[in-house]
């Protein structure tokens, strides 16, 4: 395997994570089991005629592409690989909606140019001039890390290369609401924060985007190297139990030499138990870090773990918000990342300082 | 010349044909599938023509004998036949055997099912199971739950280039030895969506299309399913499978000129070919025939050709036709459509017509082939473009 280093980073979300000097510093808490991002001033980086018919997902994207790069000191990427579950629901809703009520008619192209998966990865690539390689991925909770995979793999056949990687999903206003309707977002509002003592079904939706810059050349800007990634579409716990086991095993670490795990527990009574049974069986010695009752959920949310990774190295402290069980490492050196989506989009990797 | 990846099987359903079989039948004898639209219900029906299969969701539905309450989408249904075939051909029974993983493109997943039950949802429960099904990845997921690969499954949403970027995206996987068997195409399913979305752009022919025509009027929206079954060169040897073609080249660039249209001097298209024939070890004049993305727009097949003539110079540009007048355009699966037709090309040695052609455009000199005619052939370049700049173009060999 050829060296996988994340040699920059920046994390739009419902927290003021796009502040590069900042890290979980203050905490804003949300009620309602919807809600949105909280956003940098897009101005700063979208000239405001262009920043008209973006839809957040647009925006998010772009602006935090450019964030990743700065951070990384590269100024065009060798390739640009965007992961989102959901696309540009927004303007895919308002095209939709407008065939359903008007009878397909009255209808304008703008919409329609932009509902496709791969607007945001197109629009970096515009915005950027970027002729290279362009890829979007759409697998539900493992829209990220099936980006990633790639990105390694590119790596793989040209080390030098620097990918620009992202995730970005956006809440549109009634496409997420029938997540509600069929049991994936609570029914009723809830301190989010309390999201892991719900006692109900269904988790908290937001939105966000999460762009890296990956290269298989370690720089001053290294933030991390991402040992490993895996994707499993459908497993059941027992099973995702083993396969954490075998893919620790092929790089040589056991749990003791983990000092975290980052978890994506989204406070869901029908699907939490694939983490919890992990955190009383093979984690319940390491410490274990929750974040989605500061983010909620959405198919890239697990994004916010790699950001979470590259910032406690870069700061060697956790946030205690992040905390949820007793045990505290010594270090932080090897934090290992799992999430998965009503048992399915099941995704594991191995990040280390570098 | 690089070796390339091993293609142990195929599986297609598309307007010209259930499966492989009836699709060489049908481009063998000449016979398109465009028509006026019979299942789908849209306002459009009697102004456009498009390659539909004739098959209702029940049909579907019972060919592939799903319990009533699934939540298959079209999209789903059509990719698990394809899917299945590809596997039947590739002659694997037990697909958990080795390291198998799926890769599917689609653009707009379940949006036929949606579209249909969208209004219904707030007041009715009976449909609800479809709003999952909208996504991109629960349609790829239903197809590889089918199939019974659980891990490595992924969806490229590229556009119109996805299902190419889906064998790309294969072929590196099983080349690095990250895996050793995938199953890769795309799937896309006629949709209200669609329809409304290329008719605002104006690029919806209401007559058959004509592929580089100078009087091209746009567009024929088709439906379909392709997959191909790629191995490792270990279990080639290991089970002595018969080998269908091998995919030798790949590359995918962007055009970063609009977020639709495409530059008038082809630059994506130029670099993705440029690039595919780089990473196949081969020179221009090796190319023994293109099949084209070619979907008859104006923009499209002007910035195609421009980037043809280009890359093996317009004189010498080589035997090229467009196969989007036999199916229409099929969107996301189109790159694996026209891939299943490559491998057919090379092993029927027939060059498959671009069919509709007239006149010469005005801006170069190249013709397409309008006969079906036979031609021993080694090496065949397939583009496929998609909205947001994507270019991509693979490169298959016998």
């Amino acid at each position: 395997m050829s060296d996988c280093y994340i040699n920059g980073i920046a994390n739009i979300s419902a927290q003021p994570t796009s502040d590069p000097n900042l890290f979980l510093d203050e905490i804003i808490s949300h009620k309602e089991s919807i809600f949105r991002s909280h956003d940098p001033n897009y101005k700063e980086y979208i000239k405001p005629a262009a920043m008209r018919r973006m839809s957040k997902s647009v925006k998010m994207g772009v602006t935090a592409a450019s964030m990743a790069l700065k951070s990384s000191g590269v100024e065009m990427p060798d390739a640009i690989i965007t992961g989102t579950g959901m696309g540009c629901k927004q303007d895919s809703e308002k095209f939709l909606e407008k065939i359903l009520y008007d009878d397909e008619q009255f209808l304008t192209p703008t919409l329609f140019i932009q509902s496709t998966h791969n607007t945001v990865g197109g629009q970096v690539a515009l915005g950027l001039g970027c002729k290279a390689y362009n890829l979007t991925y759409v697998q539900g909770a493992a829209s990220f890390e099936t980006s990633l995979i790639d990105a390694q793999l590119m790596l793989s056949e040209e080390s030098e290369k620097n990918v620009l990687v992202g995730g970005i999903d956006e809440v549109a206003k009634n496409s997420t609401l029938l997540h509600k309707l069929d049991g994936q977002i609570k029914g009723d509002d809830i301190n989010v924060i309390d999201l892991f003592n719900s006692g109900t079904g269904g988790t908290v939706h937001s939105e966000g985007a999460t762009f890296m810059v990956l290269s298989g050349e370690k720089t001053e800007n290294s933030y991390a190297k991402m040992v490993d990634i895996e994707t499993i579409s459908k497993a059941s716990e027992v099973e995702i139990k083993d396969i954490i086991e075998s893919f620790l095993d092929r790089q040589g670490v056991t749990m003791d030499s983990v000092d975290a795990v980052v978890l994506g527990n989204n406070g869901d009574i029908g699907y939490d138990h694939y983490y919890e049974n992990l955190q009383t069986s093979i984690f319940s010695n390491t410490e274990q870090l929750c974040y989605k009752h500061l983010i909620g959920d959405y198919p890239v949310a697990s994004s916010f773990g790699f950001w979470l990774g590259c910032k406690i190295f870069e700061n060697n402290r956790v946030p205690s918000i992040l905390k949820v069980n007793e045990v505290s490492a010594k270090k932080y050196d090897t934090i290992l990342l799992y999430n998965q989506y009503l048992g399915k989009n099941h995704s594991i990797a191995l990040l280390q300082r570098c | 010349m690089s070796k390339g990846v091993a293609i142990t099987g195929m599986g297609i359903i598309s307007s010209i044909g259930n499966n492989v079989e009836e699709n060489l039948n049908a481009l063998k004898s000449v016979s398109h599938g465009i028509s006026r639209i019979d299942l789908l219900e849209t306002r459009h029906r009697d102004q456009i023509m498009v390659g539909e299969i004739k098959k209702t969701n029940n049909d579907l539905e019972r060919e592939l004998g799903l319990n009533p309450l699934n939540s298959f989408s079209r999209t789903a249904m059509l990719g698990t036949i394809a899917a299945k075939e590809a596997l039947a051909d590739a002659q694997i029974s037990d697909v958990n055997e080795y390291r198998t993983g799926f890769i599917s493109g689609t653009s707009v997943g379940g949006m036929d099912t949606t579209e249909k039950y969208y209004l219904q949802y707030p007041e009715s429960e009976e449909n609800r199971r479809y709003i999952k099904a909208q996504h991109a990845g629960y349609t790829t997921q239903s197809v590889s739950n089918y199939l019974g690969i659980h891990g490595y499954v992924s969806t490229i949403s590229t556009a119109c280039s996805s299902a190419a970027n889906a064998i790309m995206l294969g072929a590196r996987m099983i080349k690095a030895g990250k895996i050793d068997r995938m199953i890769v195409g795309g799937t896309d399913a006629l949709s209200k969506f669609t329809i409304n979305g290329f008719g605002t752009l104006m690029i919806l022919s209401d007559e058959e299309c004509t592929p580089f025509d100078d009087n091209r009027k746009g567009l024929n929206l088709g439906e379909a399913a392709a997959f191909l079954v790629l191995e490792s060169d270990e279990i080639v040897e290991k089970e002595n499978k018969n080998i269908l073609g091998r995919v030798a080249g790949w590359a995918n660039a962007n055009d970063a000129y609009h977020q639709t249209a495409s530059s008038s001097d082809g630059e994506g298209a130029y670099l993705a070919m440029k690039k595919a024939l780089k990473i196949a070890g081969l020179k221009p004049q090796d190319i023994d025939y293109v099949n084209a993305h070619g979907t008859a727009t104006p923009n499209n097949d002007l910035s195609e050709g421009v980037a043809m003539t280009r890359i093996f110079g317009e004189e010498n540009t080589p035997v090229f036709s467009s196969t989007k007048a036999f199916t229409g355009h099929t969107l996301a699966a189109a790159g694996s459509v026209e891939a299943v037709y490559s491998l057919l090309s090379l092993r029927e040695n027939l060059i498959f017509p671009n069919l509709n052609f007239k006149t010469k455009m005005k801006e170069f000199s190249l013709v397409p082939q309008t006969e079906l005619i036979p031609k021993e052939m080694k090496t065949i370049l397939s583009n496929s473009f998609g909205f947001g700049g994507n270019c991509s173009t693979l490169i298959f060999t016998k």
